[in-house]
């Protein structure tokens, strides 16, 4: 039970309270019986007394703020449930799975998606530390909250699975961390397993980070074994944080979340002053001025203070009414006294774009609610109304990357119940404008496509631009051959090869974004039998020699069916369209010609033939109200399919031919 | 039952009379709905001896059958479901099933003689018997003819040996072709086969040999159905299993094509969908369904459309029969009829059911026949100015004119198709019409 004492478990809890409870799938109901303030704690700072901590017992040097960065799946929810255990942050109990992992999405798929945070309480040769465990999220989708995180951090401990090595995350992590200049501490986990080889993992950590390999700690985060070392080595060679508190308040906001009683909570580290109930403070990105409700540190739920000091880190409420007015990275300051903000303030840029519509209109309501119930707590998703002839009226939902649409996408299944239709996923292109009267029109020459309507015509374009990503794919050698290939046929460009240890191999590519978008972790997964592990990171654009294809029945072109594909892909891309629309068109009372067109020119085609016969042979007597029952379902359908030219198209074939392959 | 006296012509008469009042009356008040007092009456024989591999229609193989009860029952019901319509004649008579060759010829004559006290029922009214050729003997049809059935339909289904075994069908093609002699004897102009194509591995040529050889043979009435995998059936099961191929959409299609050349070939005029004659051998008992006409079903399962006037309604309704024989027979005894389920149609739904039924035939829907359901509203008031419906007529497929409206050759192949766009005109102009006078 203890597990749910957190902060996620009261705003989940609260949020069912708030809407019909029909409308949400929520696997715990017994979260309703326990908000957070009700909560007996084991930590003697537990929310439950009613006096406020004072954090001023705690100087500068005796803080450490820390992260643990790690691959999927190699522990790193698991060490921080121990670490909150050893510091009695939380009883000790069998129950304290992934206590920072709250989502049934991140407990599904072993993935952080919203970082949480906890302050620890630890006594070290007489000295009392408070130490701040900032959790990240764990995928590079989220590298921008990653590096947020880590700009609050002075050190990161390292997580590496003594079994499987070092992984495509974890060098994204590394990198991550190194650039941010942080102390590293390398921790090789799961020596308990069998096959474990932390040898092996120190070899490949020394050749690849240039640690040495008796800076590792091998621990078995399951067993507890070795675990209270890591945190002494945090004490030890993580720097406090170098901060003044006379200096003016700097505040960066590194997460922010969203309570339906008190508004936007911010989390927050303190670069400098001090801040408390009664403050009044600007957001230096929106300018927007605010009066601080109450401070606290994160245990990991809120627990109120006094004051939060510089070189702490905890949270803000200030009466602010929406996530987005807590954007990651900003800085906040006293009214005032502005400061210099924090280095680093990106707006999320939403790098993959998907169609969301309601299975049945409706369910346009209910389905509106749940998306701005979930994005209330994710200000990265961007979201903008609109309506296919074919599919109704929906969302274009812009996301981070490929993982946060799946995990937007399986909270609404999950947490709202919601089914949707989800569109396969497209990538902002750019188009830099020749033609002088476009310039004038859109007051730029670059712009950007998102909607294939919207594509403009090669005669007005002096280049075409795709965003890419640089990929870094880690596997054992035997794959190797099968894996370059796969890559190439995604137009990826090698930029590095190199062997980690005796059998593992590092690949690095550079891939337009749309050849990963689709299927290529699933095709990736399935040739190297799972062990293939794969990351990337934003890489820019490039130009590319892109086409819009078009989509012909009968010559009439269906506009939701319009896509923007690289040239050398068309064929392909047209012929799969074809072939689906084939199995999904049903026969009509003339022939139908299926056509993929590049402008006037056909690429491929396929053929519905013509009925020539549709009677149901017997009709008598008791045949005639089944058979009135059933042509009138199908006359039904008929009103509801959507004709282009003569053709009547069923829903379910423009479904078939937009949503999302799984398979394949 | 209110119809008292109904021994005496007079009072006969009276109650006919009355209904005639009524019927005017109901014209005046619903001037699109007219109902003839008459129907056609359909009795269920729900037994056969063996379960076909395709049929999933309401039959039971009898464990120690009492046909007395049967007979009781189904003259008790068609004698009440008569009553309760207020029909004035019965114009023809079909025993279905099921297999009613296997009933006793006394069992018909009952259910004949029941009507007949009822109602009037013509000497010259088509009475069929649905036979199957092993239970048909030569004396047993003669039986059948002697209890008042002028009309057989014979199941042969198949000359193939193998493809009567593939359907389950408990005879031999030799068989079927000694009661079609014998029929023919008995019957002369006046007996059907049925055949049944689109077997699974059947093939175009064998078809049409098939039906070549049977057309040397047969009489003047032809009814060719084509095989309809229904859910539930053995053969289904097979298909699905991927034990036995699935007949190909484009093979079936050139079957019924080449069958509907054929027939035409040799004199044949394809009346409906399925049904073919020459000589002018049509059945008027299936006729009158496609028409649009009452009809009474007794027995359990049958279905029945007919206006139950003792009641003083004056919608028609659609009833459905007790399905299980034996529940069928206690609520006969218990109440006189076993009806078990009986919705009132809206005009809507009866013009709907006229649309649906006419275009099967050659002759589809002509104005006057239309315009006996839809008084206020003719056929080119509905169809007339649609432009989906212009389509269809453009692709040869419908024709509307001063006739009436009905499918081209080539459109009766596919009138489930057309069917769709009409089906959604009538009931658009339907809700104009209801719009425009509200």
């Amino acid at each position: 039970m203890l597990s749910l004492v957190t902060r996620a478990a009261g705003v989940w809890g609260r949020l069912r309270r708030a809407c019909s409870g029909a409308a949400l799938l929520c696997p715990q109901p017994w979260m309703e019986k326990c908000p957070a303030d009700h909560v007996v704690f084991s930590s003697p700072y537990s929310s439950h007394k009613k006096e406020k901590l004072d954090t001023s017992i705690f100087p500068v040097e005796n803080i450490r703020n820390f992260s643990i960065i790690a691959h999927v799946d190699h522990g790193k929810s698991t060490l921080a449930d121990r670490l909150l255990e050893i510091t009695g942050t939380i009883a000790k109990t069998d129950q304290n799975k992934q206590v920072l992992d709250k989502l049934q999405v991140e407990r599904e798929r072993g993935i952080t998606v919203k970082a949480q945070t906890a302050s620890l309480f630890y006594s070290y040769e007489g000295m009392n530390y408070l130490l701040n465990l900032i959790d990240t999220p764990g995928h590079v989708d989220f590298s921008y909250e990653v590096s947020r995180s880590l700009s609050a951090c002075q050190g990161v401990i390292l997580v590496v699975d003594a079994n499987e090595g070092i992984q495509a995350q974890t060098m994204a992590n590394f990198y991550l961390a190194f650039e941010a200049q942080l102390a590293i501490i390398p921790v090789i986990n799961k020596i308990d397993l069998k096959n474990a080889d932390p040898e092996r993992v120190e070899k490949q950590i020394e050749k690849l980070f240039d640690i040495s390999k008796d800076e590792c700690i091998r621990i078995s985060a399951k067993l507890g074994t070795n675990v209270e070392k890591v945190l002494q080595e945090v004490i030890e060679k993580v720097p406090a944080p170098s901060v003044n508190i006379s200096d003016p308040l700097k505040a960066l906001v590194f997460d922010s979340t969203f309570d339906h009683y008190r508004g936007v909570i911010a989390n927050i580290a303190l670069f400098g002053g001090e801040v408390q109930k009664g403050h009044k403070i600007v957001s230096a990105h929106t300018r927007k001025t605010y009066e601080v409700n109450e401070v606290g540190i994160l245990t990991p739920n809120e627990q109120p203070t006094h004051k939060l000091y510089a070189g702490q880190v905890g949270y803000l409420i200030a009466g602010m009414k929406e996530v987005t007015e807590a954007q990651i990275g900003d800085t906040l300051y006293l009214h005032k006294q502005p400061v210099e903000p924090l280095p680093g303030f990106k707006s999320a840029k939403p790098m993959v774009f998907a169609g969301m519509y309601p299975v049945d209109q409706s369910e346009y309501n209910n389905l509106k609610s749940a998306i701005e119930k979930l994005t209330l707590n994710d200000s990265s998703v961007t979201v903008h109304r609109d309506s296919s002839l074919a599919l109704g009226a929906g969302w274009r939902l812009g996301f981070l990357g490929l993982l946060h649409l799946e995990v937007f996408n399986q909270r609404l299944e999950q947490e709202y119940n919601a089914s949707v239709i989800l569109t396969a996923p497209t990538v902002p292109y750019k188009a830099v404008l020749s033609s002088a009267k476009l310039k004038k029109e859109h007051g730029k020459e670059e712009i950007t496509v998102i909607n294939p309507a919207e594509f403009p015509d090669k005669s007005s374009v002096s280049e075409y631009l795709e965003p890419t990503v640089l990929g870094t794919i880690i596997t054992p050698d035997e794959y190797i051959g099968k894996i370059i290939t796969l890559c190439q046929t995604r137009r990826a460009v090698q930029k590095d090869m190199v062997y980690i240890d005796e059998h593992r191999v590092m690949l690095k590519y550079i891939f337009p974004l749309n050849e990963i978008v689709v299927d290529f972790y699933d095709a990736l997964k399935s040739l190297s039998s799972g062990y293939a592990s794969f990351d990337y990171e934003d890489a820019g654009y490039q130009a590319a020699d892109l086409v819009k294809m078009d989509i012909l029945l009968n010559g009439n072109s269906v506009e939701e069916l319009g896509t923007v594909v690289h040239k050398d892909k068309a064929y392909a891309v047209g012929k799969a369209m074809c072939e689906r629309l084939k199995d999904a068109i049903p026969r009509q009372l003339f022939e139908i010609a299926i056509q993929a067109a590049l402008g006037s020119k056909v690429i491929a085609r396929e053929t519905v033939k013509a009925y020539r016969k549709n009677v149901v042979a017997k009709c008598y007597g008791g045949d005639i109200t089944r058979k009135m029952k059933l042509l009138k379902r199908q006359a039904e359908g008929k009103k509801k399919m959507r004709k282009i030219g003569n053709v009547e198209v069923p829903k379910d074939a423009f479904i078939s031919v937009l949503k999302r392959q799984s398979e394949k | 039952m209110a119809a008292p006296g109904w021994r005496h012509p007079r009072a006969r008469l009276a109650a006919a009379l009355r209904s005639l009042r009524a019927a005017r009356q109901h014209r005046a008040r619903q001037p699109s709905r007219a109902e003839p007092l008459q129907a056609a009456l359909y009795v269920h024989w729900p037994y056969c001896q063996k379960r076909c591999s395709y049929c999933n229609f309401n039959t039971y193989i009898p464990r120690g059958l009492d046909e007395e009860s049967v007979r009781s029952c189904l003259s008790r019901e068609a004698q009440t479901l008569i009553r309760l319509s207020q029909v004035q004649r019965i114009s023809s008579v079909f025993f279905g099933g099921g297999t009613p060759s296997l009933a006793s010829p006394l069992t018909i004559a009952a259910v004949l003689e029941t009507v007949s006290r009822c109602t009037h029922l013509a000497a010259d009214a088509e009475v069929t018997l649905e036979a199957n050729p092993t239970s048909a003997s030569a004396s047993r049809l003669a039986g059948f003819q002697a209890s008042g059935v002028n009309r057989l339909s014979i199941g042969i289904q198949s000359l193939d040996d193998a493809e009567l075994r593939l359907l389950g069908r408990n005879h031999m093609a030799d068989e079927a072709l000694g009661t079609l002699e014998e029929a023919k004897k008995l019957f002369p102009g006046r007996t059907s086969v049925d055949l049944i194509f689109g077997l699974p591995g059947q093939s175009v040529s064998s078809w049409a040999r098939g039906l070549e050889e049977l057309l040397q043979l047969c009489d003047d009435h032809v009814s060719l159905y084509q095989l309809t995998l229904e859910r539930g059936t053995s053969l289904f099961k097979q298909v699905q299993r991927g034990s036995l191929p699935v007949p190909k959409q484009e093979v079936v299609a050139e079957m019924y094509e080449s069958a509907r050349e054929m027939l035409r070939d040799v004199g044949f005029r394809q009346y409906e969908v399925s049904n073919f004659a020459r000589n002018g051998a049509l059945s008027t008992h299936n006729l009158s369904y496609w028409q649009g006409s009452q009809y009474i079903g007794v027995g359990p399962g049958a279905h029945g459309r007919f206006v139950p006037r003792a009641h003083g309604e004056s919608l028609r309704e659609a009833r459905i029969q007790t399905l299980e024989p034996d529940s069928w027979m206690k609520e006969v005894l218990a109440c006189g009829h076993g009806t078990r389920k009986q919705t009132v149609l809206s005009q809507l739904e009866v013009l709907e059911e006229v649309l649906v039924l006419g275009l099967r035939m050659d002759i589809g829907i002509t104005h006057q026949h239309w315009l006996q359901f839809a008084t206020s509203l003719s056929l080119w008031d509905v169809f007339g100015t649609s432009e989906e419906v212009k389509e269809l007529e453009d692709q040869g497929l419908l024709l509307l004119d001063n006739r009436g409206l009905r499918c081209s050759w080539k459109g009766l192949a596919v009138l489930d198709s057309l069917l769709l766009t009409l089906l959604n005109q009538l009931q658009k102009s339907w809700e104009d019409r209801t719009a425009h006078r509200t």
